[in-house]
């Protein structure tokens, strides 16, 4: 899927991805209650591509399956169904372990928690030369430490940092110490699990400037996970709205924050905070995100849209390109939503 | 120490974590509260003596009970030093064949601490290593690894060390296996002792294998077994420790128990258990001192290494601090 404006190749390509957990019974209580196998579908159906030195952010509600995309990327989860292309080679669960294994070191990830994403037990240096140990890059003993003292410098902290344990960092600088752990082993794609949702509004901002700094000098392309539309907006040169395991809308980030087109991505952005008290009318966001065991019949959101209509609750929409804005909607297909 | 204004990484030389070490365990929450508590010294100080004099026995021992050269029959059965019949040589008095009481506690105590600590050792690297590979590999793996150990935890402690004890002795000729009677003892001590720690270390594998830091590991690609090794096991020992401390209390009473059933070790080389055995029958005829010595320093020791597990327990229980 291309966009137009964009005619290389992109660096990544994700189609049809599908992720289920099975969430059934233990078989003993699945025969005597006569359950039924259950299965949670966190993803159900996604295709997108990422461009070299982009920045695709996708959002939406807790428990929209944003962070199992994350994960079934970066290979920590196996895909259930679909595909993805690193630069062209698959890597997805059809894929050579050989092939995995070679694109594997090309991307890694920033956590949410900068908490739990540092052992508590390791200094920092052995923390951010993790990764320079398991890919061999330096041998020398003195060579990695001396990178490691730049990694820390490039993130805004001392070398003399890296004799320190985790917990003696605040949130924001454990982040940091993340960013840096990620950018040791030379990725050029960097999965971002929600990195600043744990953080300070004031330290926010210093990740995302330091985030995109380091983008700008090093040429990296971000997959960039986040709920807050604020950052979002900040950060991305694309942005995909997802919803209950599926995507409904994804476009140039101008285009969707200017002119949202999907019932979905309206009420998303009309509940960010009004600063301007300009009164314009506000369509609430209403209702809860349905169970993605059982989700809605036809298209998922038809439950909460204010234009539903009977074809809404039969039929899942397809996305369809107009003007390289993707929208998943019957209603804005039909002409109906404008 | 460190060059904490250095413009570069430093790497700490050997001798230089060491002071590291010393230096972050005297700021520690750990050594803050064995300094507030007056009964974990003193039981840290009774298991240190016993510890240490069992280990250089040949050097602290009055006596070496087991060198026939230097025993005198004529000795036999003399009551404790302050009593009227009392000899100065032997502080604690003689058994029947003339050994000196405290010589022998004291090289029983060597044999008890022994096969205590080597039983604990061999329980706990089992039970850790199934453990770990338990929890972080979970699955049909996890699934058998548990039902043996739900099996083995409806048979006794003793019943099993008995039961391995007897297959061992059926097995083995019987100069073979006086030989080996120490390690029969360990490891049936150690077997009946795994299960804790592997169902303590799963519990805390499954809660770590799920943090963000494992997950870093797995995406930079670590295989597996480097992870449980370098990443989760450093951060499940807290436990462990607590259970090893508890468990070596138990493991000598169970030595002592296996060896007053005389089935542990040959009572040529007695430990503490033995020596209560043999003392028993010289009970009623008076000589009480052969068997309640031997006995008193067992529950000194017991009870000293319980209120250290204690206290480790509550020291490094979050919600008690």
């Amino acid at each position: 899927m291309n966009n137009g404006t964009n005619t290389e190749a992109p660096l990544l390509s994700v189609d049809g991805l599908v992720r289920y957990f099975d969430v059934s019974a233990p078989l003993l209580n699945r025969l005597i209650e006569r359950l039924d196998r259950s299965f949670v579908k966190a993803v159900d159906g996604i295709s997108f591509d990422i461009g070299r030195g982009e920045t695709f952010s996708l959002v939406g509600e807790s428990g929209c399956g944003k962070s199992t995309v994350a994960r079934l990327i970066v290979g920590l989860y196996q895909p259930t169904a679909g595909s993805i292309e690193y630069e062209g080679v698959e890597i997805g669960p059809r894929s050579a372990a050989a092939d995995r294994k070679r694109m594997q070191p090309h991307m890694q990830m920033i956590f949410q928690d900068p908490y739990a994403s540092l052992n508590p037990r390791w200094r920092v240096v052995d923390i951010i030369a993790e990764p320079i140990r398991v890919r061999r890059l330096l041998s020398n003993k003195h060579e990695i430490l001396a990178r490691v003292g730049e990694l820390l410098s490039q993130v805004g902290l001392s070398p003399a940092d890296g004799e320190r344990y985790p917990h003696e960092f605040s949130g924001g600088q454990r982040q940091r110490i993340s960013i840096a752990r990620a950018l040791a082993g030379e990725p050029e794609f960097l999965v971002c699990d929600e990195p600043t949702s744990a953080l300070d509004v004031s330290v926010q901002a210093q990740i995302l400037n330091l985030m995109k700094e380091l983008q700008d000098r090093l040429g990296l392309t971000y997959l960039f996970i986040s709920h807050d539309l604020a950052v979002v907006y900040h950060v991305s040169t694309k942005v995909g709205v997802m919803y209950l395991g599926r995507l409904v809308e994804w476009a140039e980030t101008q285009t969707l924050f200017e002119n949202p087109r999907h019932p979905y991505t309206r009420m998303l952005l009309d509940a960010i905070p009004d600063l301007e008290m300009s009164g314009r009318q506000r369509i609430p966001v209403a209702g809860e995100v349905p169970s993605p065991i059982n989700p809605p019949s036809g298209c998922a959101f038809h439950p909460r849209c204010p234009h539903a209509e009977d074809r809404c609750r039969a039929e899942a929409p397809l996305a369809q390109n107009y003007d390289g804005v993707y929208v998943a909607c019957h209603g804005v297909a039909e002409g109906r939503i404008t | 120490m460190v060059d904490r204004q250095g413009s570069t990484v430093h790497d700490l030389s050997l001798k230089d974590k060491f002071v590291d070490l010393i230096l972050r365990a005297r700021d520690s929450d750990i050594w803050y509260s064995f300094t507030r508590s007056p009964t974990t010294m003193i039981a840290a100080l009774v298991t240190a003596i016993i510890m240490l004099s069992a280990l250089f026995a040949p050097w602290v021992a009055p006596h070496n009970p087991f060198d026939l050269a230097t025993i005198d029959l004529m000795d036999a059965s003399m009551p404790p030093a302050w009593m009227a019949e009392g000899d100065s040589r032997f502080l604690l008095g003689t058994d029947d064949q003339g050994r000196g009481i405290l010589s022998t506690i004291i090289f029983g105590a060597r044999i008890s601490l022994g096969v205590g600590l080597a039983s604990v050792v061999f329980a706990l690297i089992l039970g850790v290593g199934l453990g770990l590979l338990s929890g972080y590999v979970g699955g049909t793996t996890d699934a058998v690894i548990m039902r043996i150990a739900d099996i083995q935890l409806s048979f006794p402690a003793i019943l099993l060390a008995l039961l391995v004890d007897g297959v061992a002795r059926g097995l083995l000729p019987r100069d073979t296996h006086d030989e080996l009677a120490i390690y029969v003892l360990v490891f049936s001590i150690g077997i009946s002792g795994w299960v804790q720690y592997a169902r303590t270390v799963r519990g805390s594998t499954l809660v770590e294998k799920n943090k963000e830091y494992v997950q870093a590991a797995r995406v930079i690609g670590r295989p597996a077994v480097l992870i449980m090794l370098r990443h989760v096991l450093p951060n499940v020992m807290g436990p462990v420790l607590v259970i090893a401390t508890i468990h070596l209390a138990l493991a000598i009473i169970t030595e002592a128990t296996l060896s007053f059933l005389g089935v542990g070790v040959s009572p040529t080389e007695p430990s503490l258990g033995t020596l209560i055995n043999v003392g028993q029958d010289y009970l009623f005829s008076g000589e009480w001192w052969i068997t309640v010595f031997p006995g008193a320093v067992l529950a000194i020791l017991v009870l000293a290494v319980n209120l250290l597990g204690d206290w480790l327990r509550d020291a490094l229980n979050p919600r008690l601090r």
